[in-house]
């Protein structure tokens, strides 16, 4: 019943089901477009704008942004990719992200798409944050160090847990991700079988006691950069 | 005590129908009765809203007029706008801070007085000025603020710093303000009432249908004033065919682009004006609910808004059968920011009338289709509303054939900086800037930043640019530069705004807008290179490009307009080429932690 949405990204074609968005047209299509704050199945946030397109040469975020008949899209681009590494360089030097020894290394989304890009500094000075740690609850953490203000805790909690855990408190350079108790993280009802424990892109929510579980050459980004799970989709 | 808190917050609460969407002005009251929000003040309004406490958190650490922790019986917030800078505000920070003995940002030890910054209080024109709890002082000097000082530690109540009320309604027993209008021209529009006959528009735009005056604001060709200049009409006409179960008109006054006033004048003289537009607009659109998103700052003039409503309530204007019309129920509230100049962005003034914090929303869906409370909702300027009112009242013919041919109407401009006659200019659109200039008595500026900090600084090969939607579009705000002034302090005052002011929701405006300050400060420091421009060129490219709203959008304007039409300004401070090293590298600089360290000095240096 519903009429397919017919659109082009960098020149293919490619087709969407109405109300859908730009990313979710493109992952299903195998081209791959760069996303921190989004998480299947999960509403998009928009704020790391790691995926922002031009909309027929109008800057875009591609999570948010439904896709439009006859839309013409770019993607992959030396411009939108500079954007990009900006955007990634910009959280590193923001927050502290020592990564050598950091327990979500090899599994962090930021770190894999800083490889993906080819990031080996940023051409940004570092910022060097004075943050704290909330090791109040007895199975979960939150190091706010590596706190990329992404949302995805936030959003689960409320939208997958049915719990309020997690809220962003303060404005610009001073927001940082609180929780819904005085006492800590400690003092939440979350819980670490909630999908909120887990959805952290970075090493800021982590479970205790299951860091550097995987030896180096068996985690998440080791073997093949992030994004490939939905580039693959296009070779099959 | 905790009982007698429980006891005041569950008031305050039942006050607002304990409705969380109503935070805000919970939050205010609260604040007003305790002067800040403790951790248990947060449990309990969450207990009674029935929201998360977290929720209540995020809200008060939001907003620069809400505090967590104490903070003084009375606390002055000094103007420390670009305009204060240039009319001596220093002297006066700097007497403030001598008589309390605290720097700007501390509360006396005895708790009775707290000192801050704070961005443009809307009183350019009579800078530099200062907010002393609600009451607004102005035209400050340092002999006068030894004085205030003086009577407020005697006892004396803010509202009796104030001693000759200023003209029209400032002096009105429900403002009692020396704030003045500066009205320097009136056009026929806004401020010329000679022919306005109040209640005409509205009663001719009741005998239409609501399509009807969508047309006649359409044929008038009313663009929005608020700074985007989108069709009026059009905007109407979304929201009025978009699906939903009640729609609602909003009026923003949050006027907070530094250098803007136009919006204060108009609240204190024309609100009828107003209040009329905006029931015209609900009829329109098919709204039974007003709301006016009123400044913090401008609080002080809030009981007489207030009073004006009620009067339009007792003559029938408001309320069931508004206006004599059957089956038009329309009302209007007020709301009360409290310092975010985010929260004139609509979405993010959306949320904060929901009573969150004021972050912007996903769009689309846009606020026409769904807006406040996630139904249809109209938001314009207080400017455009007025119009609405004289289209309706004179006819869209009437109004289309004021201007420059193709920008209909008007143009309110709140004009401050170096010149001789500041104020509010009410002007057909195709003005020039050097017309403009002249009647400001400014003709010797060197450049003027149109459109405020989001706008563009132009100079002298510019001066014969117009002011209309099609040439330089401007929310009003024209900040004037004279001789000898330096205009990268101008740039580095208005990043440091934006920085202050990004609602930090996503990365490029968060963290792009601290590195573009860092790099200018850099430069203006003398230990700028070369390479520091190309560095500024892309973080501003990028930061325009890629954020989330209008804010950072518009925010590295300053450092685009200044990079483009002032490069030599930035040039002259740069350091020199060395023979292939790196000008800025200080090798003595780079050493100097390790050598602390090491408790000797290196060799190399
Ligand atoms: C950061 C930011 C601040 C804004 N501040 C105001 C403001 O104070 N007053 C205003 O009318 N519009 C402001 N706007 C524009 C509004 O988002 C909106 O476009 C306007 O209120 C629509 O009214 P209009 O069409 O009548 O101009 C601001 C926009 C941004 C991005
Ligand atoms: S804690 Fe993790 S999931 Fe939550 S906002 Fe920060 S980076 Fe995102
Ligand atoms: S651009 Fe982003 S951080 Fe800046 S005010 Fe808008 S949403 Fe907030
Ligand atoms: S993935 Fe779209 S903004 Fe983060």
């Amino acid at each position: 019943m519903s009429e397919k949405i017919s659109f082009t990204i960098d020149g293919v074609a490619l087709e969407a089901s109405p109300g859908q968005t730009i990313l979710e047209a493109a992952d299903a299509a195998g081209i791959y477009i760069p996303r921190l704050c989004k998480m299947k199945g999960l509403m998009p946030f928009g704020s790391c704008r790691l995926c922002t397109v031009l909309v027929n040469g109008r800057p875009q975020s591609a999570c948010t942004q439904p896709a439009g008949q006859n839309m013409t899209v770019e993607n992959n681009t030396e411009k939108l990719n500079d954007y990009r590494r900006s955007v990634i360089e910009m959280l590193f030097v923001e927050g502290n992200h020592y990564c050598p020894f950091c327990e979500k290394s090899g599994n962090c989304e930021l770190q894999a798409m800083a490889y993906r890009f080819g990031i080996t500094a940023p051409r940004y000075p570092y910022m060097f944050p004075d943050r704290d740690v909330d090791a109040t609850h007895p199975d979960v953490m939150i190091d706010r160090n590596r706190c990329i203000l992404c949302g995805r805790c936030v959003l689960t909690s409320k939208a997958v847990d049915g719990k309020n855990v997690f809220q962003f408190t303060g404005r610009g350079a001073h927001k940082k991700i609180s929780v819904n108790s005085a006492a800590g993280l400690g003092g939440t009802n979350l819980k670490v079988i909630d999908k909120a424990a887990e959805v952290c892109p970075v090493g800021s929510i982590i479970k205790k006691r299951v860091g550097y579980a995987v030896p180096v050459g068996q985690r998440k980004f080791d073997a093949r950069p992030i994004g490939s799970e939905i580039e693959e989709e296009k070779v099959k | 005590m905790s009982d007698n808190l429980e006891k005041i917050v569950s008031e305050i609460c039942t006050r607002y129908g304990n409705d969380a969407s109503r935070m805000m002005d919970v939050v205010r009251d609260a604040h007003a009765r305790f002067g800040f929000v403790s951790s248990a003040c947060a449990d309990a309004i969450a207990a009674a809203l029935k929201t998360p406490r977290v929720e209540v958190e995020s809200l008060v650490s939001f907003y620069a007029f809400f505090a967590a922790h104490p903070r003084a019986k009375v606390v002055i917030r000094l103007c420390n706008d670009i305009v204060d800078v240039m009319h001596d505000g220093h002297k006066v920070w700097e007497t403030f801070e001598q008589e309390l003995g605290i720097k700007t940002g501390e509360t006396t030890k005895d708790g009775a007085f707290s000192l801050e910054y704070t961005p443009c209080i809307g009183m350019c024109d009579q800078a530099p000025a200062a907010l002393i709890n609600d009451v607004v002082v102005t035209r400050l000097t340092a002999d006068r603020a030894r004085e205030i000082v003086r009577e407020l530690k005697s006892g004396s109540d803010p509202a009796g710093l104030v001693k000759e009320f200023g003209d029209g309604n400032n002096a009105h027993e429900l403002v009692r303000a020396m704030v003045v209008n500066n009205i320097r021209e009136r056009g026929a529009v806004v401020f010329d009432a000679e022919d306005m006959q109040p209640g005409t528009g509205l009663k001719n735009a009741l005998a239409m249908s609501p399509a009807e005056v969508i047309r006649a604001v359409k044929t008038a060709r009313l663009r929005g004033r608020g700074g985007a200049g989108f069709p009026a009409g059009m905007k109407w006409e979304f929201t009025r065919e978009s699906a939903g179960s009640f729609r609602t008109v909003i009026c923003n006054a949050d006027e907070g682009e530094p250098g803007t006033f136009k919006d204060r004048v108009i609240l204190t003289e024309r609100p009828d004006l107003l209040f009329e537009g905006m029931t015209i607009a609900g009829y329109a659109i098919g709204a039974e609910q007003g709301i006016l998103y009123l400044r913090g700052e401008y609080a002080y003039l809030q009981p007489f808004l207030e009073n004006v409503l009620n009067e339009r309530r007792a003559s029938g204007l408001l309320g069931q059968n508004s206006a004599g019309k059957a089956g038009f129920n329309f009302d209007i509230r007020i709301q009360m920011g409290a310092g975010a100049y985010v929260c004139g962005e609509e979405t993010a003034l959306i949320s904060s009338c929901e009573g969150l914090r004021g972050d912007p929303k996903t769009r689309p869906p846009f606020p026409a289709q769904r807006g406040y409370r996630g139904q249809p909702t109209a938001v314009n300027n207080v400017e455009t509303l007025c119009c609405v009112t004289r289209i309706l009242e004179k006819g869209p013919g009437w109004f289309s054939q004021i201007g420059n041919g193709k920008s209909a109407g008007t143009k309110l401009l709140s004009i401050s900086g170096d010149c001789k006659k500041p104020g509010v200019y009410e002007i057909p659109f195709g003005i020039t800037l050097q017309q403009l200039l002249v009647k400001a008595g400014g003709a010797d500026a060197i450049a003027v930043q149109v459109g405020g900090p989001s706008g563009s600084m132009v100079g002298p090969k510019d001066f014969g640019r117009q002011i209309c939607f099609e040439d330089l579009a401007t929310g009003g705000s024209i900040m004037i530069f004279g001789p000898g002034r330096n205009l990268l302090q101008v740039v580095q005052k208005f990043m440091e705004f934006f920085v202050e002011e990004s609602c930090g929701y996503c990365t490029p405006c968060r963290v792009g807008n601290r590195l573009i300050k860092e790099r200018l400060d850099r430069i203006i420091a003398g230990k700028g290179e070369k390479t520091d421009l190309a560095y500024l060129e892309q973080l501003v490219e990028m930061v325009k490009a890629a954020s989330r709203c209008g804010l950072g959008q518009t925010s590295p304007n300053p450092v685009l307009s200044t990079l483009k039409n002032f490069r030599q300004c930035y040039e002259a401070l740069l350091l020199k080429e060395t023979g292939g090293m790196q000008p800025a590298f200080d090798l003595k600089e780079a050493v100097k932690d390790a050598e602390n360290i090491a408790a000797r000095a290196s060799v190399h240096c």
